[in-house]
């Protein structure tokens, strides 16, 4: 499906909000453990459906997701709402069950650079890893969503070929995730890298299945959104006050803000269930908390004369 | 340019800006020095050396409604031009106008509202009225071939009236370009258009008004500049509105941001294969230069990352 101004936008965009998890990992502040649980019941309230609420990596990694288990415990879990969280391998996917989770994640990568720096090990043994985690998940009947990262770029290799993007996807697809979501991880991307690497992708992945998730260090998250949108995606990964930084640009922004999204979504008459007002109350008290501003141009514009 | 807001440079109601928003007045007079002449050429000249083909150097509206563009005739007096590069300036009516020929401007500006509201809270009269007084400054322009843009702000939405019907916006682009301007830019003046709206807007005045003859300004307020400029690319627009460094904030959001940057925008060109002529390293050099002499953060992502 050709991206132009003619494209039939989807009626309803999925939003999966990574704030909690994507977000609060990336934030030198570590937050406290009931302020988490405030957040994720905040944006529960917000309408949202999908709300990624933590990580079952180890603590020894990823201090900010030791309190994994009370969170996914502590959360008010609203009727209708997902919170998957993150399964590095299998110990960590054993550790998410008994704590509650009824969805996870695994993370794979579009660059053999990226891979070997990050987990040491090649992408096909970091798929290979994976296969215990979707045996086991399969057997619980624990849905499993798939993140490709550096999808539009990568700060080792430079430039990712999208049939890469779209071996790896397809992997991760005939694994057995049902959703693939393709990040541009350090948000280099452009609506011309953007359409080229979904043609290529939603060749071997239906478009139904495919999600996207963009940085906004260059500003072109919701450019890229849009031209994502117009190709057939209906699920857009974004964080609440656009919370997590690009680790590779320090200083930089990160995560594209949900309250932006949300925004330009409502102004394109596409449904999200999303209250906005809502949202913006969560992202007013998460910024609260951290002492720090908001990356959301719709947050910083509401303060009117 | 300078700190002033965007919106105070465009409206010549600043008593009447400053009387309604107290907190406006404090924000220009005490915490806001006015940038000086030199530093203005030095970006402007900067700026030259980018390969942007139009450079908005200045304006000649009273000194007294806009203290901080009072320098304007030695700065257009004291720049480099570049030969290929065009230096418009604003003028709001036949004084400005003269002032502007008289120090040498060789292209001019006029700024009309899709909203009546805002143009008898900005410029003390209505949108027919301002046309009026355009349509003198079109014709004394006319007749020394120096051409004439004109704006219409608030294409997206109005800060007094709220929504604002396309066919408004239209109307009045339709009467600017009949009157003889050679190009009409579409302002989000408050940066609250989104993709959807600007479909629509745009889709309304490409019925009176030539795709070619139209640019759009948008402001980043929302956040939704860069998905507006692709929606407003993909109608066949190709002429774009931007401020280095994203300079200017929203005078109706206050910490908001205003203009779209120019490097954010070139990025975005530049990964779509469109060819610009600029040089992005250069111009994100202008911004550094003087976010460095206003002692502010510059607004654009890019040059954010990229001096990371």
């Amino acid at each position: 499906k050709a991206a132009g101004v003619d494209s039939t936008l989807p009626e309803k965009v999925k939003i999966v909000e990574v704030g909690p998890r994507d977000g609060l990992q990336n934030e030198k502040t570590i937050v406290p453990t009931e302020t988490k649980i405030h957040l994720i019941d905040m944006l529960s309230a917000s309408g949202l459906s999908v709300i990624e609420a933590t990580s079952f990596v180890s603590p020894k990694w990823v201090p900010q997701m030791a309190d994994q288990v009370e969170v996914m415990k502590g959360i008010g879990r609203k009727p209708g709402v997902s919170y998957p969280v993150l399964t590095p391998n299998l110990k960590g996917f054993q550790a998410a069950v008994k704590a509650g989770a009824s969805e996870v994640a695994i993370f794979g990568a579009a660059s053999e650079l990226f891979s070997k720096k990050n987990i040491n090990c090649s992408v096909e043994e970091s798929l290979q890893r994976f296969d215990e985690v979707m045996r086991t998940a399969k057997e619980a009947g624990v849905p499993v969503r798939g993140y490709v990262s550096c999808v539009l770029g990568c700060p080792y290799e430079g430039k990712v070929a999208p049939e890469k993007v779209a071996h790896v996807a397809k992997r991760l697809y005939s694994m057995g995730c049902y959703e693939i979501s393709l990040g541009d991880t350090i948000g280099v991307g452009t609506p011309g890298s953007m359409s080229k690497m979904l043609e290529v992708v939603s060749r071997e992945v239906p478009v139904n299945a495919l999600a996207v998730h963009c940085h906004d260090t260059y500003g072109q998250a919701l450019a890229n959104i849009l031209v994502a949108l117009q190709m057939g995606i209906s699920v857009v990964d974004s964080s609440v006050a656009g919370l997590g930084g690009c680790p590779y640009a320090h200083g930089a922004s990160g995560n594209v803000a949900t309250e932006d999204v949300v925004y330009m979504l409502h102004g394109l008459g596409i449904q999200t269930g999303v209250d906005l007002p809502k949202l913006m109350d969560a992202g007013a008290f998460i910024c609260r908390t951290l002492n720090r501003k908001s990356n959301s141009k719709v947050a910083q514009a509401t303060c009117k004369l | 340019m300078g700190n002033v807001p965007t919106t105070v440079k465009h409206c010549l109601s600043y008593e009447q800006l400053i009387q309604d928003y107290p907190w406006l007045k404090r924000w220009l007079l005490e915490e806001k020095e006015i940038v000086p002449t030199g530093v203005k050429i030095q970006l402007i000249d900067m700026l030259s050396g980018t390969g942007l083909p139009v450079i908005e150097a200045t304006s000649f509206v009273s000194s007294k409604w806009v203290p901080q563009m009072a320098d304007h005739t030695d700065v257009l007096r004291g720049i480099q031009r570049e030969p290929h590069v065009r230096y418009p300036v604003l003028t709001p009516n036949m004084q400005g106008f003269q002032d502007a020929v008289a120090a040498g401007a060789t292209e001019v500006a006029v700024f009309g509202s899709a909203s009546e509201t805002f143009s008898k809270k900005n410029i003390n009269c209505s949108i027919d009225e301002s046309m009026l007084r355009f349509e003198e400054v079109i014709k004394a322009a006319k007749e020394r071939q120096i051409p004439v843009r004109g704006y219409v702000s608030c294409a997206l939405g109005c800060p007094l009236e709220g929504h604002i019907e396309p066919s408004k916006v239209s109307q009045v682009a339709k009467r600017l370009y009949e009157m003889g301007c050679y190009e009409i830019s579409l302002g989000d003046t408050i940066g609250v258009g989104t993709p959807g709206s600007m479909f629509k807007m745009l889709q309304s005045v490409m019925n009176e008004v030539p795709t070619n003859a139209l640019a759009v300004h948008c402001h980043d307020t929302y956040g939704q500049a860069l998905p507006n400029i692709l929606t407003a690319l993909q109608m066949g627009v190709c002429v774009v509105d931007s401020a280095v460094a994203g300079l200017g904030g929203c005078p109706y959001a206050q910490g908001s941001s205003g203009n779209v940057s120019t490097e954010d925008v070139l990025y975005m060109l530049h990964g779509m294969g469109i060819e610009t002529g600029v040089n992005l390293t250069k111009v994100i050099e202008a911004g550094d230069f003087i976010c460095n002499a206003l002692r502010r953060d510059t607004n654009s992502r890019v040059a954010r990352a990229r001096t990371l």
